[in-house]
């Protein structure tokens, strides 16, 4: 086991991948010659050549236009889109194509598509570069979404993205680059799609959460183990698909739900993790679901109010007394 | 224009272009007769791009296409079979798509067509990727997009022209400038006078052609594709052409100038090239009719059959949105 960041699990899969599979191919923006704008793939270019790694114009449309047409073709790209955000850009592309045209085709055509975006909070930078955007891939059927959030699963989820025959939408939370973990030395750890961890092991409550608040909710989780309550903290790591299952047998041991995003609140992923098991195990609640989000709140620029509005633990605290005491 | 090509190449246009005409006659017919439902977007009176265009392709070369919601005439024009694109038409089983695509989503590719997209600009940057893969591999395959004149209005179309540039990939641009974007005028919607002068900006090569006669559109098309797979990068070609029909089945595009679409009926596609041919003895008036009276026959008979084929099973309608997962196995083995 060696331990790295999480920026140098999404360089390690990448190169793992090209090494492994000429049909690899990588472009974005600034991805190239210079190493990515979060140094998250440095030497690329310089191992693979410019012909497999591409520096692109800042043109969301045509690079993943471009990515879908090379998929289709029959090679398998990975794209940079660098903020998450700017998926906006180029959501036809995405929902309306990538998505849609293995079914609009009935099944002729195949998209094994990566699209690599860089989401989330990592303080001050602002409304638009800043969300939490996987929610708004759950909605359209045919992406598979990937949120993982430590170093061991982007190496391993980024991998098995690469080798899936389906467009895969991979959200790398920014303000995780840094942070380190444990990975296996081998060249072969994959992570399967639709499979949760579980983070933490507890009895009294189930939190969900993905990427940066998996530590938010483990903090919470320490600070009410002082007051006896055991949180199980589970990590879906990726959204679809969405392994309901780990979930469901948590909640029916535990009889709580909390679930942690930083993210809107209407139709966030929280939501769809509290619907279904409101559907299908209702008796297994003991106590109202709680949703800890942003609520229906935009990511401001100023310090103090940017920290009031995302999660933090006592949020978290105070999600889990109000499922248990309620 | 002088005679460019044999008489057997021609034959197959000429044959194409009847096809392809009778086919959506009937189509519309179909409409009306609430035999197909939806819309359709018919590209009657611009049958000789298609034809050209199809001459141009070598699908077994790896060589694709896609092209925009009037891609009836695309399809059939590069080999789609007429059964395949009949029954999609009316959602049946057995059409190209399962029925899952229909009128505005076409696709077949054993013929290299990759897709009829049905969002505005958004063929082209996906013709981009597939000739970015031919680009990779070496094949000397070209992709063509093909569009209309309302197209290089949209962000997409100057993304993709602009990569396609800078990357020289093997892309031949296709405008059909058939005069109006839906229901307005090109010369309200664009600021210049032709599509083809965009082509400017993005420091490529382009050309005007006259989008009524096959063989004036084959030679400009065959240049652009030679100089795509010798590595020469992306050339813009603008077709002139017409729409007799309106923008889609619920048009009846009352907003053309008089005598408009009598003038361009003069200049028909097929009439221009049936009349060459006869004019160069390689047609008869009696053989012509007949080659008329036979398409006409073929798209009846494949109308009747289509018609008659079953609907697809309701088990599908949640097929085909994934893929079974290429690695699987392994991914499993990494668990």
């Amino acid at each position: 086991m060696a331990v790295i960041t999480c920026r140098d699990a999404v360089v390690r899969a990448l190169d793992e991948e090209m090494a492994r599979d000429e049909d690899v191919i990588f472009f974005g923006e600034d991805v190239g010659k210079a190493g990515g704008v979060f140094k998250v793939t440095p030497g690329l270019f310089e191992k693979y050549g410019e012909r497999r790694v591409r520096d692109t114009p800042i043109s969301e449309n045509a690079i993943v236009g471009a990515g879908v047409g090379a998929a289709v073709t029959g090679m398998r790209p990975v794209i940079e889109l660098m903020f998450a955000d700017f998926a906006a850009v180029t959501l036809d592309q995405i929902v309306n194509q990538a998505a849609k045209l293995r079914y609009m085709s009935g099944g002729q055509i195949q998209v094994p598509l990566t699209i690599r975006m860089a989401q989330g909070s990592a303080g001050g930078f602002g409304s638009q570069h800043s969300q939490c955007c996987e929610s708004w891939f759950m909605h359209a059927p045919g992406l598979k979404v990937c949120v993982p959030g430590n170093p061991a699963d982007i190496l391993g989820l980024l991998k098995s993205a690469v080798r899936d025959d389906n467009p895969v939408i991979f959200l790398e939370h920014k303000g995780q680059y840094a942070e380190r973990g444990e990975v296996p030395d081998h060249a072969n750890h994959l992570v399967p799609m639709g499979q949760a961890r579980i983070v933490r092991e507890g009895g009294d409550v189930t939190i969900v959460a993905v990427q940066h608040m998996v530590g938010v909710a483990l903090k919470a989780a320490d600070t009410l183990a002082e007051q006896g309550v055991e949180c199980e903290v589970i990590d879906p790591r990726t959204l679809v698909p969405l392994d309901m299952e780990t979930i469901a047998r948590s909640v029916e041991k535990t009889g709580h739900l909390v679930t942690v995003e930083e993210a809107v609140r209407a139709g966030g992923w929280g939501a769809e993790v509290v619907s279904q098991i409101t559907e299908n195990n209702i008796w297994s609640l003991e106590g109202p679901v709680v949703r800890v989000t942003l609520g229906a709140g935009i990511i401001p620029f100023s310090q103090p109010l940017e920290e009031h509005l995302l999660p933090g633990p006592e949020d978290v605290v105070a999600a889990v007394r109000r499922s248990l005491e309620s | 224009m002088s005679t460019c090509l044999g008489a057997a190449v021609r034959h197959k246009m000429l044959a194409n272009m009847l096809l392809v005409r009778h086919t959506e006659e009937r189509i519309q017919e179909l409409f009306l007769e609430n035999v197909i439902r939806g819309t359709t977007h018919l590209c009657i009176g611009q049958e000789a791009v298609s034809v050209a265009m199809a001459e141009v392709v070598d699908a077994a070369r790896g060589d694709t296409v896609t092209c925009t919601y009037r891609g009836h005439g695309h399809a059939l024009a590069l080999g789609m079979p007429l059964d395949s694109l009949m029954a999609e038409m009316m959602g049946k089983a057995s059409g190209c798509s399962k029925g899952k695509g229909g009128s505005m989503h076409l696709a077949d590719l054993e013929v290299g067509l990759l897709g009829t997209f049905a969002v505005v600009g958004a063929g082209l940057p996906v013709t981009n990727g597939a000739a970015l893969t031919a680009q990779l591999r070496g094949t000397g395959a070209i992709s063509i997009s093909i569009f209309g004149d309302g197209t290089p209005n949209i962000g997409a179309w100057h993304e993709a022209v602009n990569l396609a540039a800078v990357w020289k990939l093997p892309v031949v641009f296709l405008c059909e400038n058939n005069r109006y974007g839906e229901y307005t005028p090109y010369d309200d919607t664009a600021p210049v006078p032709n599509v083809s002068d965009r082509a400017a900006a993005y420091g490529i090569p382009s050309a005007i052609v006259d989008g009524q006669d096959a063989e004036a559109v084959y030679p400009v098309l065959l240049e652009a594709a030679e100089k795509a797979r010798a590595g020469e990068g992306p050339t813009l070609v603008e077709a002139l052409t017409y729409r007799y029909r309106g923008h889609s089945r619920s048009d009846p595009a009352t907003y053309r100038p008089e005598g408009e679409l009598e003038r361009w009926m003069e200049r028909d596609p097929i009439d221009i090239l049936a009349q060459r041919m006869q004019a160069d003895g390689q047609l008869t008036a009696a053989a012509f009719e007949s080659l008329r009276d036979q398409q006409k026959a073929e798209v009846q008979r494949v109308t009747e059959w289509a018609m008659n084929e079953p609907w697809p099973a309701l088990e599908e309608t949640l097929e085909d949105i994934w893929a079974p997962s290429g690695d699987s196995a392994a991914q499993r083995e990494g668990a």
